[in-house]
């Protein structure tokens, strides 16, 4: 979910930057340095995964994740989600330098704020966990889509029935990214709990190196 | 899938600084994005042209990315002029294709094009490894770069993991529909990516410490702002500022 360059007016690409910086400055405050290989580690692991294009009736999608991003990393969602629009920017051009900052907090935003809705119901029982991961998945994209349609407005008033377009196109994604999301919290629940919030490391298994066959 | 097919050439435009050329690339996207005036945007996408000639890349890579990019303009293509208030120039059925809407569309693609096309020139003919230790000596904050270079290193080793995981499940019969259980198996391939992730990490934080790391990288690029980069500093003021001429001076 990005913006191309040559879209957005000055003062939307500015405040983009603006607020991205802000975003990226507290993220980077959070994660101490001895953090930064996991973080960094597990960025490449969401690079990788949002390459996967999961099938949807005739077409295929690729998937987002920025709903599991913020649920891993919470803030720190922003410095990874800049680094890994870079990297895809130096590595495949797709969205660019001027976009930069507004395309993260596309992602970023709706991924610390799921983070803050959903972060501590993951942790509980299945019948609140499973749609709380459910949603996470699907409002962190839904959110998104709505900041590329905002962008989009403030650009141009003329662009608002593309913004609803663009909000309608991610519908389907939405569902496919919380059912996703749900099976994906559901799964690290199991093998690896203490890597979702609310869960602390006293309480967890210890756990498992290498646990699924290769 | 992952290449960095750009990188490798030895055209005047590789052998640039690249800190100089990111500094370039940056000013002229911000240029090109702010401008307006069709005069100014068709010669931005001339010179943009003109760099990726010099840079001398394959012309069938350049196409690919530039089709891949454009996905997004020929959606806005489809929309906005039947959207957009104004004149109607055409009619196809209750829809008026407004005037302002083609103007608008097609200012845009002049601009993603030109700014795409001068980023393949100027960004992408370095290595991210290169980058990676030229925006260190930007003044970028030394947390993003550690986590772009470790990110980029591990992405290669990620990706081999990922296919290492697809190749055993469609090994075990899984093959991908839209149907429940696909989803439910790229889940957990996706989870327990993320749990070896976290699993690699720890282990390469402790060799990192082992061999004495200790919160900083080293960077053996040597950078030096050579006669070459005096030249292109000249041109591309000129070019700029040929642009801005372009923007604010009507022609009539």
């Amino acid at each position: 979910m990005h913006i191309s360059e040559g879209i957005l007016s000055g003062p939307v690409l500015i405040s983009g930057i603006a607020l991205a910086a802000a975003g990226t400055a507290i993220g980077l405050k959070k994660l101490d340095y001895d953090r930064i290989p996991r973080a960094a580690i597990l960025s490449a692991a969401f690079f990788v995964a949002s390459l996967i294009h999961v099938p949807i009736g005739p077409s295929s999608v690729h998937l987002i994740l920025n709903g599991i991003i913020g649920l891993i990393l919470g803030w720190g969602a922003f410095p990874v989600i800049l680094v890994a629009l870079t990297l895809q920017a130096m590595l495949f051009q797709f969205g660019g330098i001027t976009t930069l900052g507004v395309n993260t907090m596309i992602m970023a935003l709706p991924a610390v704020f799921c983070y803050y809705l959903f972060g501590r119901l993951v942790g509980k029982r299945p019948h609140i966990a499973m749609p709380a991961a459910f949603a996470c998945g699907a409002l962190s994209v839904f959110f998104g889509a709505v900041m590329v349609g905002l962008a989009l407005t403030f650009t141009e008033e003329n662009f608002l029935k593309v913004s609803y377009l663009v909000v309608i196109a991610h519908l389907p994604v939405m569902i496919i990214e919380g059912i996703i999301t749900a099976f994906c919290v559901a799964f690290l629940r199991k093998v690896q709990p203490d890597m979702l919030p609310g869960y602390s490391k006293q309480t967890s298994f210890t756990p498992s190196k290498e646990t699924a066959g290769d | 899938m992952l290449q960095e097919p750009f990188s490798t050439g030895n055209s005047q435009i590789h052998r640039l600084d690249p800190r100089f050329k990111m500094v370039l690339a940056t000013v002229y996207a911000f240029v090109v994005a702010l401008s307006n005036s069709f005069p100014a945007l068709i010669a931005a996408l001339i010179f943009s042209f003109a760099l990726i000639g010099l840079c001398r890349l394959g012309f069938l890579e350049v196409a690919k990315r530039i089709a891949l990019v454009n996905g997004f303009i020929v959606f806005l293509w489809v929309v906005v002029p039947l959207t957009y208030d104004g004149q109607s120039i055409y009619y196809l059925g209750p829809f008026g294709v407004s005037r302002e809407g083609v103007l608008v569309s097609a200012r845009i693609t002049l601009k993603s094009n030109a700014i795409l096309l001068a980023f393949i020139a100027l960004i992408a003919s370095s290595t991210v490894a290169t980058l990676g230790s030229a925006l260190s000596r930007l003044k970028i904050p030394a947390k993003i770069i550690y986590l772009l270079l470790l990110n980029y290193r591990y992405i290669f080793v990620m990706e081999e993991e990922y296919r290492r995981l697809l190749r055993s499940a469609s090994i075990r019969g899984f093959r991908p529909a839209s149907n429940l259980h696909t989803y439910k198996t790229y889940a957990y391939l996706i989870g327990i990516l993320f749990v070896k992730a976290s699993d690699r990490a720890e282990r390469v934080y402790n060799a990192m410490l082992c061999r004495g790391f200790a919160g900083k990288f080293y960077s053996l690029h040597e950078f030096s702002f050579s006669r070459l980069d005096l030249i292109w500093l000249v041109v591309m003021t000129i070019v700029i500022i040929g642009l801005e001429i372009l923007e604010w001076v009507k022609i009539a």
